[in-house]
């Protein structure tokens, strides 16, 4: 059977591990090729272990073991020369672009008068910031491929409402929306489409941690367990589950990139147990 | 292996255009289907309607994927017929796993002579007929057990009133449009906790009857505010109600299991413009 990517060759950040490496994997599975990207560090204001060369190492591992080429860089989406550096050169091996996953994204939390400076910063620089220059890098690209192609930018429920203590996160992923609309418009003309995705919690690295855990069980503080947090998770959704998995994002993606979806353009997608709705 | 082996979706609106696109796809995934439609004209509609042929093609078609189907012939506005409609179809191919409330009018450029029940109509077949579909449905799915996945038909004019020319049938259509998603995010909230997930689609113009027809045609051409209804993003004018299909697919497939309560425009953009 063809897969719903055959030929197609997809940009991917953060993609050692979490729903970047699902990502990568599941358009692997569907026949595209990959460039993958990480920062594969760690950044101070994080409170839980970021992703590391191993991890990167893993994911290619994984797409190679499907038959399916993939150029794997160490890069932080903050660094426009270094980006646009691995995204040239993997063009240059794999033949071309269709389809852009800007994934890469942390998590820190803290009382809206307690925020950092450094905390802030990174957040957007990170999770805005790099959005954008993972967009610009890819755009040139996606411009010069006669079939268009498409772009999803990974947001969240938090990029539609408000949730406590994480104002610096709520304004980067409502910024990536912003990000979306205006790509929309401009890339329409060029049979580029550009959507955003709205996940709920999703069960990785980046929610497991004693400090998110610490959030919906204050009483606990960071000595709350997955355990103890995971009926908290479950009251934020609408149906019974206290998160998803990373693969229903990744199936999310495979429609939006795929010609099922060839006039889906504009569009904020959740993928959220009916946390929104509730 | 169909993404939907073994389930029976009821359908309305299922004789011809985006209703029979759907019962073709899920078909040719694997599910069964209980395929209503009116097959007649309604009074405030001058396009030419479905009919009973349309309706046995839909049909030929399922059949000819060697699937089952149970076709009949039912007002979505009579509640009473269509709680006998999905009975007898749920008789011959048993629980219901996924509901499409599909059927629907599109009164613009028609004849308006009475404003009132131009309104009237496209709001009780477009809406309330939306509120029967799931109604004869939803409480059968909640005993079962076993969750399910519905999806409205709503329309870019479901999220905005663009290009409205203040006719009964334009503002009709746009108030009935946006009241299924209050249908969709109330049923949403309703049925989650039993894994009961329901969403809506917005497509813009489709390929299909209800839009290429002379009617609907010459209110575009003559008429500049509607111009506005059919402008979209992408350099496409009109998409394939195949395209309408995939997103129902995936909507009501394990590919979209966490997916619930969501307005997903099919609209080549016209919604992010």
């Amino acid at each position: 059977m063809t897969g719903l990517l055959e030929g197609k060759v997809a940009f991917i950040t953060g993609a050692a591990r979490g729903q970047g490496r699902s990502h990568a994997v599941r358009m692997a599975e569907e026949g595209a090729d990959v460039i993958a990207v990480d920062l594969c560090a760690q950044i101070g204001t994080v409170p839980y272990g970021m992703a590391t060369p191993e991890d990167l190492a893993e994911t290619v591992r994984q797409v190679e073991a499907l038959d399916r080429r993939i150029v794997a860089s160490t890069v932080d989406v903050r660094d426009s020369a270094g980006l646009q550096s691995a995204l040239d050169d993997g063009v240059a091996q794999l033949g071309g672009l269709d389809v852009v996953s800007a994934n890469a994204g942390v998590f820190s939390t803290a009382r809206f008068e307690d925020l950092t400076d450094d905390q802030w910063d990174d957040m957007i620089g990170v999770n805005l910031t790099g959005v954008f220059r993972t967009a610009r890098a890819a755009v040139p690209h996606l411009k010069a491929n006669p079939d268009g192609g498409a772009m999803v930018l990974t947001s969240s429920t938090a990029g539609v409402k408000g949730i406590p203590n994480a104002a610096h996160y709520v304004a980067a992923k409502h910024g990536v929306v912003g990000l979306m609309k205006t790509l929309a418009n401009e890339l329409a003309p060029h049979r580029i489409r550009v959507n955003s995705l709205h996940p709920t919690t999703v069960d990785t690295d980046m929610i497991q941690n004693p400090a998110m855990y610490g959030l919906f069980r204050p009483d606990l503080g960071t000595s709350a367990t997955r355990e103890d947090a995971e009926a908290g998770f479950r009251t934020t959704n609408k149906l019974d589950v206290p998160w998803v998995e990373s693969i229903d994002i990744s199936n999310a993606l495979v429609w939006l990139c795929s010609d099922l979806a060839r006039y889906v353009t504009g569009v904020q997608l959740p993928v959220d147990a009916g946390n929104l709705v509730k | 292996m169909g993404k939907l082996e073994g389930k029976v979706a009821f359908i309305t609106g299922a004789a011809r255009g985006q209703g029979r696109s759907h019962a073709l796809r899920l078909a040719q995934e694997g599910a069964d289907i209980i395929a209503v439609d009116l097959c007649e004209q309604v009074g405030t509609i001058d396009y030419p309607m479905s009919t009973q042929e349309d309706l046995d093609e839909t049909v030929r078609q399922v059949e000819a994927l060697d699937r089952r189907i149970h076709a009949v012939k039912v007002d979505v506005r009579d509640q009473a017929a269509m709680k006998a409609a999905y009975a007898a179809g749920v008789a011959e191919l048993g629980p219901v796993d996924i509901v499409l409330g599909n059927a629907g009018i599109a009164p613009l450029g028609s004849a308006e002579p009475d404003p009132e029940r131009t309104f009237d109509e496209v709001v009780a077949i477009n809406l309330k007929g939306v509120w029967n579909t799931v109604w004869v449905a939803a409480q059968d799915m909640i005993d079962r057990g076993q969750g399910g996945a519905i999806v409205l038909t709503s329309s870019t004019q479901g999220l905005t009133g663009r290009g409205s020319d203040g006719s009964a049938a334009a503002i009709g259509y746009a108030a009935a449009k946006h009241g299924v998603v209050g249908l969709m995010r109330s049923f949403a909230n309703w049925l989650g906790p039993y894994g009961i997930r329901v969403n809506t689609v917005h497509p813009t113009g489709v390929h299909t009857p209800m839009v290429e027809n002379e009617v609907i045609g010459r209110y575009v051409e003559e008429n500049a505010d509607a111009a506005a209804m059919v402008a979209n993003l992408m350099p496409i004018d009109l998409i394939d109600a195949v395209d309408i299909s995939n997103a129902v697919l995936y909507l009501v497939s394990d590919d979209g299991r966490y997916v619930s309560g969501v307005t997903l425009p099919v609209d080549a953009g016209f919604t992010a413009r």
